[in-house]
């Protein structure tokens, strides 16, 4: 029983292994499958009890700081060219870091152009825990 | 209305309904509507016979799916007549419900989740809420898990060892969310103690207490952890340990150790100390002794090389420490102790903020991170 993180970069990981170009020079039928895909993926995780959460981010944010007392926030941004941007993310709950990675590679297998699996690298963080009951 | 009253009768309630030939699977959502129904009932018309209101109200509801079911499936004749009541039921019934849901062909997590509904009688949103998972994940966790011992009778007898786990796992997560449940699996330990002789099962008890009686001393109000040599000992539930010592020592008496038993042991020693000063750590060596040969788990052993600090010195601890693997979780958190007691504060000071890195929980990793900061800032 433990969460995992399953982070979806746009850019920012290592090297893709499959040349990938963006979603919009797909055919609409390969967009179909692979958001298909993903969407199968998460009802297959609530069906096995594993599923947490899913979540999509829009590509371009806001940098926001605080700038001192009674001043406006300053923000900065967005950066279209940033070397890490993250797309979305998939939380899960499962018995073992084994299983953990096994749904990792089963996401990274989407469909992509041609219906081959675009292989992406996905981002697997555990999430920090309450502390044990008994320690010593 | 005290919710654990009707929740304690859960057991026996579905034992009745299996026995009488219902399905587990069905009787069991018959059980838990029938609790809900008397949760909404009962603070104004509280029943004469509380198990019996139960078994009645869940009976009719197991009929009336299982007559629904029937006439989907055009076999109408199928339930009708209530069948005989079985054998009187009893300790029996909630022990095989336990192995039930503790069956090995279960997964740990759909063990703990089945055990505390089917045995608990919690629902399946506070299960899902004390876990951090939505409702329907847990609601396909606990029928998932249903489904798996479908096959199994119920008659069947099962591991003692393997409801064991499942009860340390519910104990050992702490609480989140509206249920506390070290709480829960204290008393589910408690009615299986009553339901079955065994000492491992009185050493798990005497463990929980033991541990449960130090819970308000163990973290600060904004939730940071205590270590147990900096805790208000006054705070300790003394009640609590004096049940929890007096369970072990019946336990021990019986000369069939097993691991739980050993680590009451310690926790006992620990409880028994008016300071950390005081603390029998010879003794305790000679417990983690035993559990390292009981169970050969690595853990032990970390936990012993902190022992073996206290009682021969930090030398002596660094030394046992040096044998283990320090890929082991809190392995840099216990050579950062021991060398800050050996005088050698940088190495210490390196080794915490290196066991924050690796600390899987927030409260122990914030805890580190302040063990490091301290001697680095100094």
């Amino acid at each position: 029983m433990a969460k995992y993180l399953l982070l979806k970069h746009y850019r920012g990981g290592p090297t893709p292994v499959t040349d990938m170009p963006l979603l919009d020079r797909w055919t609409p039928a390969e967009v179909t499958a692979h958001v298909r895909y993903m969407k199968d993926f998460a009802a297959r995780l609530e069906e096995t009890g594993e599923f947490v959460d899913s979540q999509a981010l829009a590509p371009e944010g806001t940098f926001v700081r605080y700038d001192g007392e009674g001043r406006p926030p300053v923000t900065d941004g967005p950066f279209a060219e940033t070397k890490d941007l993250i797309a979305g993310w998939m939380v899960i709950d499962v018995d073992s870091h084994e299983r953990a990675l096994d749904l990792a590679a089963e996401l990274s297998a989407a469909p992509g152009q041609g219906g081959e699996p675009i292989r992406e690298w996905l981002e697997l963080r555990p999430f920090l825990t309450s502390p044990p009951t008994i320690t010593e | 209305m005290d919710e654990v009253l009707p929740r304690s009768l859960i057991p026996g309630v579905l034992g009745v309904l299996v026995r009488r030939g219902a399905d587990f699977a069905t009787a069991e959502d018959a059980v838990q509507d029938a609790l809900v129904e008397a949760l909404r009932v009962w603070p104004v018309d509280p029943p004469r016979e509380p198990k019996a209101w139960l078994v009645t109200v869940a009976w009719r509801r197991f009929l009336d799916t299982a007559r629904a079911d029937a006439a989907r499936r055009r076999r109408e004749d199928a339930v009708d007549e209530e069948p005989a009541p079985g054998p009187v039921p009893g300790a029996d019934d909630t022990l095989r419900l336990y192995f039930l849901c503790a069956h090995p062909s279960l997964t740990p997590s759909s063990a703990v989740a089945l055990t505390l509904r089917a045995v608990g009688g919690l629902t399946t949103r506070q299960i899902a809420r004390a876990y951090l998972v939505p409702e329907a994940t847990m609601a396909q966790r606990i029928s998932r898990a249903k489904r798996t011992v479908s096959g199994v009778r119920f008659d069947q007898p099962g591991d003692v060892a393997t409801v064991l786990r499942v009860l340390y796992l519910v104990f050992n997560e702490g609480y989140s969310g509206d249920v506390d449940l070290a709480a829960e699996a204290v008393r589910l330990t408690r009615q299986l103690a009553a339901a079955i002789d065994h000492p491992e099962v009185a050493g798990l008890l005497a463990l929980m207490l033991l541990h449960h009686a130090r819970r308000a001393s163990r973290t600060t109000p904004d939730g940071g952890l205590v270590p147990l040599a900096a805790q208000d000992r006054r705070r300790w539930d003394t009640g609590l340990i004096a049940e929890g010592v007096r369970i072990l020592q019946a336990a021990l008496a019986r000369d069939r150790l097993g691991e739980f038993q050993a680590q009451a042991a310690v926790a006992a020693l620990h409880a028994d100390a008016p300071t950390a000063a005081e603390t029998d750590w010879v003794q305790i060596v000679e417990w983690y002794d035993e559990l390292v040969r009981l169970t050969d788990s690595p853990v032990a052993r970390l936990n012993r090389a902190v022992a073996v600090g206290e009682a021969d010195g930090p030398r002596a601890g660094l030394a046992a420490l040096a044998a283990l693997d320090e890929a082991l979780p809190r392995h840099a958190a216990v050579a950062a102790y021991l060398h800050e007691r050996d005088g050698d504060r940088s190495t210490a000071a390196r080794l915490y903020a290196e066991a924050a890195r690796r600390a899987t929980n927030l409260a122990e990793r914030d805890h580190l991170i302040r063990q490091a900061a301290r001697l680095n800032t100094r």
